[in-house]
């Protein structure tokens, strides 16, 4: 499918990747298959929490069975959590072990506690059947304050306490001080539901150890191949780099589930040099609901304090994160340095404290899921700023408006850590008044009531930082990995460029939107140019793709390679043209000598550059390719305005998104097309959380939502079509101006979408309704709220 | 999915004696059910009886009747000229039980043996006054669905048509789960000479029921208005993460008043 | 005792295939695993998600939730069929038209199940659509590019 047309930035190009997907050809962990191949199937605790035994000799004799290991036959390191948070007396997190396979106790159904492998998956699941478990039942901790009293029993013995760490961000004290004179105070208690990622395609993994090179290579399915080999390699099984190959292959959507180690990961490269062949895992997706890690889970108070015009003077936050049973890869940044230092939204709210508490509880490990504490953060912010302008009788937009930060204030250093560097929250909010026809919406609510029904619309003017993150910043708050991204520009003897890059497109479109930053800089077309992903045997080193960083980091790190390519090319030109460097411009992929019609393209130099008969050996190496790694000064700042609009039949409480409109300041666009996809999929998975999504837990441990017969999946019919604009301000810190667009959708919709269920609701007095909004619990506000007036 | 047997006898005599050969074989219809719940080891068969070539697709119609034979996939019913004319809110509920892929599969006489309490079905079958024949006998559908997933089949007995009485009017309102699609409540209204029939399928703890609070003010009143004050007992409703019993009961109000609607 | 294997023999995309299969073997896996035609694919097991649709004699269905000895005799196509050589079906190039996709996983099914949702209703609405779908899940697009996608194509198969 050859692209006409320029291919540079700013053009929606069509994606060099769709053939293959479209034709069946896309090349998923689960569509490999090594030559002598074994199938495992994972035997996973029915308890919550239990000690137990486990009796597998019956099970080893089954049909078809080459191996099965237990928790006791696999000593390796403890999976590692990557961000060591300290409680604010100094004290580091408590961090629990978490072996791969559970030893002799599970703190959570669906927790390993046997690998069976077989010849085929059949015949392993019929020998997990002849295993005997004995579990001795504990008192289960499920609820976040249930947790905090330790006498009602601990998840790990071996910490004392429920408590992971004890956490603060903010001036407690001019925080309490402004509340205590403030003329207007707002409360507000709110439960961010626990959700379920769902990529499409569920996690796989296959080991494989090849005995007489001593390499492991384990394909799966990861958003950061080069992150799992550092944490597999170093801290679970010992193995050196150059000796363990992670390949990430086409991978089926993430959003944030497939950045961490799993235990599967360890367990399967393990085995195969144990067994001495390649060892295949796949999980189901009633399997996925109880080993993927779980997203949001938050319990929240928070207190907005404001003075008698509505200008905010204080926000005071309490949360208690759920942590589940073990700590994930990046689950202790997420409520604390990607949740509390977003509290200060695109506000001039001046203090700001915010209190964590994160909490180990019997369900499965929470960490990032798509906007990663950033949504929370968000929800609270729309949710309190909606309430405080409903009390005081100020309008929706007017309050906001107050209190925005003004476009001259920038660079803005907000009270908890983060300077913005720049945004204009009120360019945003314009357009998405126009967009969603806001003045239409009191004849459209007319209508909705002369059919009986209510209507509401609700806003939400979220910021988020994203583009993670400077290394130095993120050290000195307990990252234990640096978050830079490495790129490779490779221009071939021909003049067709490969670029090898660490971040990793499992859906974003990275082929394209990468080649045409190559496009543009290079005078190529994106035909030219192929990308190279997922693979740590051909990418120098990488980061991955999370936090929408790909562009922001990843991209950055491509411009800087390609910096370095044309500074040799004009270099070679120069020698070749008999000219001086520094006289050689680089035009639409010609490489001119300044003032004369004399140039020389890209291939021209390539070529000179791999047969380097007239070449500048003594300054220059031959061959033109070039590495870059970047590490971004500060982290970026998309921001916007998302509206809501919604119809409620009172009779029953359904809800019905009637318009859903997005206008994000996400920097510079590369591809509209792709980027406004990003935005549908992330205001999808927004509203999913807000009318819904939910994992429900009983109080056994039991997950009750464990499958799409009772995890309630958005389906096309649930949404209209969204109304996407953009609003640019660049950002001032990176080449690109970019800033990230990957999960502005889902930061900013959930608030809009509640704001405008509460406003159809609040002529009936009702004042806050929890996700996800159901059409039961409406039903119900709607009823007590009758009851009551 | 435990090891079993596969077979595809090409008459109704041939798949009874096909299961005879063995105690713990199955009829296999359109499978949608059946499969899934093989595949998850929830269940297992010796061999699985195909009816597929037993010739039990059809559908004819008389004055008074409409006569499906058990192997009829959903989309037919939902596509038939013939029930879209005579019997509408039939050819509706076949077309939104599942997907569009499932009712490729899908059969009538699959869905009424299952009797899943969320299943559309079994809301037609008694509201319609339909006899469901078998190889055996003939049962009334009141006599036919006895309990959650439990039919008055016996074990070896093979659907082979349905009979539904056709009535002046009628209409089908689902209201689905938001995760499986199921019915969280589905009621279905027939206006008939002999009075007014409602059955919900979705909200009772024994699958699908009469609804005789909403027969009564029907008979007295066809109207949406009688059903204004009428109250639904939650007393014997389903209550799950999805729903109380108390928000199915007045799902089943809400919905007979949209069937009423449709109606009138 | 059960599992012996039985022959069953069946055209896909155009190819005859004879094969010895378990009678415990599923459609999708059969499709996947034995004719490594894995386009197909397997997003969830209570057969909602609908990535593993494929037409079966002429419907699309869930592959996932039928036997392979159920399709003893059929005719399938699966994904890697509906494209004229290099050109591809005029719904595969509405998807990529439209940017109806992003991961591609969910693809193969969106696809499969769209072409049948529009021969069956050439001038399919975008409710429609969007109703039809239901048995489809995508996780990534949010559904608004594959519903253009839907429409799109449906102008062009001749609708």
């Amino acid at each position: 499918m050859p692209d006409g047309g320029s291919t540079g930035i700013g053009v929606s190009v069509k994606r060099k990747e769709d053939y293959r997907f479209l034709v069946g050809e896309g090349n998923y962990t689960d569509d490999i298959n090594r030559p002598n191949q074994t199938h495992t199937y994972m035997l996973r605790s029915s308890s919550a929490h239990a000690k137990f035994s486990i009796d597998t000799s019956k099970a080893s004799k089954a049909k078809g069975v080459v191996k099965i290991f237990v928790g006791t036959d696999m000593e390796v390191g403890s999976i590692p959590c990557g961000w060591q948070v300290d409680s604010k007396d100094g004290t580091p997190m408590r961090e629990p072990a978490h072996p791969p396979i559970a030893k002799d106790k599970v703190r959570y159904v669906g927790e390993i506690i046997a690998v069976i492998i077989a010849e085929s998956l059949e015949d392993a699941k019929n020998a997990a059947e002849l295993i005997d478990v004995n579990y001795n039942d504990i008192p289960v901790i499920i609820d976040m304050q249930d947790a905090l009293d330790n006498s009602k029993g601990l998840v790990h013995d071996e910490i004392e306490s429920n408590v992971c760490y004890d956490w603060e961000l903010g001036d407690s004290e001019a925080v309490d001080k402004a509340i205590s004179e403030a003329a207007h105070i707002t409360s507000l208690d709110i439960r961010n539901n626990r959700l379920i990622p769902n990529a499409m395609e569920t996690r796989s993994a296959i080991g494989d150890y090849e005995h007489a090179t001593g390499q492991y290579t384990l394909y799966t399915t990861s958003q950061n191949p080069h992150v799992i080999r550092l944490l597999m390699g170093a801290f679970v099984l010992g193995l050196p780099e150059h000796k363990l190959r992670v390949i990430a292959p086409d991978v089926g959507g993430g959003f944030g589930s497939k950045i961490f180690h799993y235990a599967e990961e360890a367990i399967v490269t393990w085995a195969s040099n144990k067994i001495r062949r390649p060892v295949k895992w796949t999980s189901d997706r009633s399997e996925a609901f109880i080993s993927d890690a779980h997203g949001r889970d938050h319990v929240t108070s928070v207190k907005l304090a404001l003075d008698k015009d509505g200008k905010f003077l204080a926000l005071k936050v309490d949360t208690l994160a759920n942590m589940g049973a073990y700590l994930s890869t990046f689950a202790s940044s997420v409520p604390t340095y990607l949740y509390a230092t977003l509290l200060a939204g695109t506000y001039t709210t001046p203090a700001i404290h915010c209190n964590v508490k994160s909490i180990f509880t019997n369900t499965v490990p929470v960490d990032a899921y798509r906007g990663a504490g950033r949504p929370e953060a968000t929800y609270l912010i729309e949710r309190i700023v909606d309430k405080a302008a409903r009390e005081m009788g100020i309008s929706q937009v007017e309050i906001r408006r107050k209190n925005f930060i003004p476009v001259d204030a920038f660079p803005y250093q907000t009270p908890v850590a983060l300077q913005y560097d720049s945004g204009n929250y009120n360019a945003t909010l314009d357009a998405a008044l126009k967009k969603a026809d806001y003045e239409g919406f009191a004849a459209r609510k007319a209508d909705s009531v002369k059919r009986g029904m209510l209507r509401g619309i609700g806003f939400s003017t979220y910021l988020e930082a994203c583009g993670i993150a400077p290394s130095a910043v993120v050290g000195s708050l307990g990252a234990r990995a640096g978050l830079f991204e490495c790129a490779e520009v490779r221009v071939h003897p021909t003049g067709s460029v490969t670029v090898f890059t660490g971040s990793h497109s499992h859906g974003q479109g990275h082929e394209t939107t990468f080649a045409q930053l190559v496009s543009e800089k290079l005078g190529i077309s994106t035909d030219m140019v192929e990308i190279s992903h997922g693979d740590t045997n051909n990418i120098p080193f990488g980061m991955g793709t999370y936090g929408s960083r790909s562009l922001a980091v990843g991209g950055e790190a491509i411009v800087k390679a390609m910096d370095k390519v044309i500074a040799k090319a004009k270099k070679i030109a120069a020698h070749v043209m008999e000219a001086s460097a520094d006289d050689i411009e680089l035009n639409n992929g010609n490489f001119e000598i300044a003032g004369t019609d004399k140039s020389m393209s890209l291939a021209d130099i390539s070529l000179a550059a791999y047969v380097p008969h007239n070449y500048p050996h003594e300054e220059l190496e031959p061959g033109l390719d070039e590495k870059a790694f970047y590490d971004p000064l500060n982290f970026t700042y998309p921001g916007g305005c998302h509206i809501c609009e919604v119809e409620i039949n009172p009779n029953t409480g359904e809800v019905k998104v009637e318009g859903m409109t997005a206008v994000d300041d996400v920097g510079k666009v590369i591809n509209p097309m792709i980027v406004e996809g990003q935005i549908h999929g992330g205001l999808a998975q927004g509203i999913g959380q807000a009318l819904l999504e939910n994992a429900a837990y009983d109080s056994n441990g039991q997950l009750l939502s464990g499958s799409y017969m009772d995890y309630a999946m958005p389906r096309a019919d649930n949404f209209v079509d969204f109304k996407v604009g953009n609003e640019v301000t660049l950002c001032t810190h990176n080449s690109l101006g970019v800033k990230g667009c990957g999960e502005v959708g889902a930061i900013g919709s959930p608030p809009a979408v509640i704001n405008a269920v509460v406003d159809a609701l609040s002529e009936l007095g009702v004042e806050d309704i929890s996700m996800p909004a159901t059409s039961e619990k409406v039903w119900n506000a709607i009823n007590q709220a009758k009851n009551k007036n | 999915m435990y090891e079993l047997q596969y077979s595809k006898p090409s008459s109704v005599n041939d798949a009874v004696a096909e299961i005879k050969k063995s105690s713990d074989s199955k009829f296999l219809a359109g499978g949608m059910t059946l499969i899934p719940t093989l595949k998850a080891r929830l269940s297992s068969a010796d061999t699985l009886v195909d009816l597929k070539g037993a010739n039990l697709s059809k559908i004819s119609v008389s004055s008074s009747e409409i006569t499906i034979g058990s192997m009829t996939r959903h989309c037919d019913v939902a596509s038939s000229n013939d029930v879209k004319g005579s019997l509408p809110a039939l050819a509706k509920l076949a077309g939104g039980i599942g997907d569009h892929m499932v009712r490729s599969c899908g059969t009538i006489g699959g869905s009424l043996a299952n009797n899943d309490p969320a299943a559309c079905y079994p809301s037609a079958a008694l509201a319609l006054d339909t006899t469901i024949v078998t190889n055996e006998r003939s049962i009334s559908a009141e006599d036919f669905f006895v309990g959650m997933f439990e039919t008055a089949l016996n074990e070896n007995e093979i659907i082979t048509e349905v009979k539904f009485q056709i009535p002046e009017k009628a209409s089908y309102i689902k209201f689905p789960n938001p995760a499986s699609r199921y019915a969280m409540v589905g009621v279905f209204v027939a206006k008939k000479a002999s009075g007014v029939t409602v059955a919900v399928t979705g909200a009772g703890e024994n699958g699908v029921f009469r609804c005789s609070e909403i027969e009564i003010a029907l008979n007295s009143n066809f109207s949406t208005e009688s059903l204004e004050n009428i109250d639904i007992s939650p007393d014997s409703l389903n209550s799950d993460i999805h729903a109380s019993a108390a928000y199915r009961a007045n799902l089943i109000k809400e919905m007979a008043k949209r069937a009423l609607q449709e109606m009138i | 005792m059960g599992g012996q294997e039985m022959e069953i023999s069946l055209k896909i995309n155009g190819k005859d295939v004879k094969a010895d299969v378990k009678p415990n073997t599923l459609l999708s896996t059969f499709i996947r695993e034995d004719l490594n035609l894995t386009g197909t694919h397997i997003g969830c097991d209570t057969s909602q998600c609908g990535a593993c649709a494929i037409h079966l004699n002429g419907d699309a269905v869930k592959s996932c939730a039928i036997l392979a000895a159920q399709a003893d005799g059929a005719e399938i196509t699966t994904i890697e069929g509906i494209a004229n050589d290099d050109e591809l079906h005029p719904m595969q190039q509405a998807f990529h038209e439209n940017h109806g996709l992003q991961c591609g996983y969910c693809t193969p099914g969106m696809v499969m199940s769209s072409i049948k949702l529009v021969e069956n209703n050439p001038n399919i609405s975008e409710e429609e659509i969007r109703k039809g779908l239901e048995g489809n899940i995508c996780r990534c697009t949010g559904y608004h590019n594959i519903v253009k996608s839907v429409k799109q194509a449906a102008t062009v198969m001749g609708g």
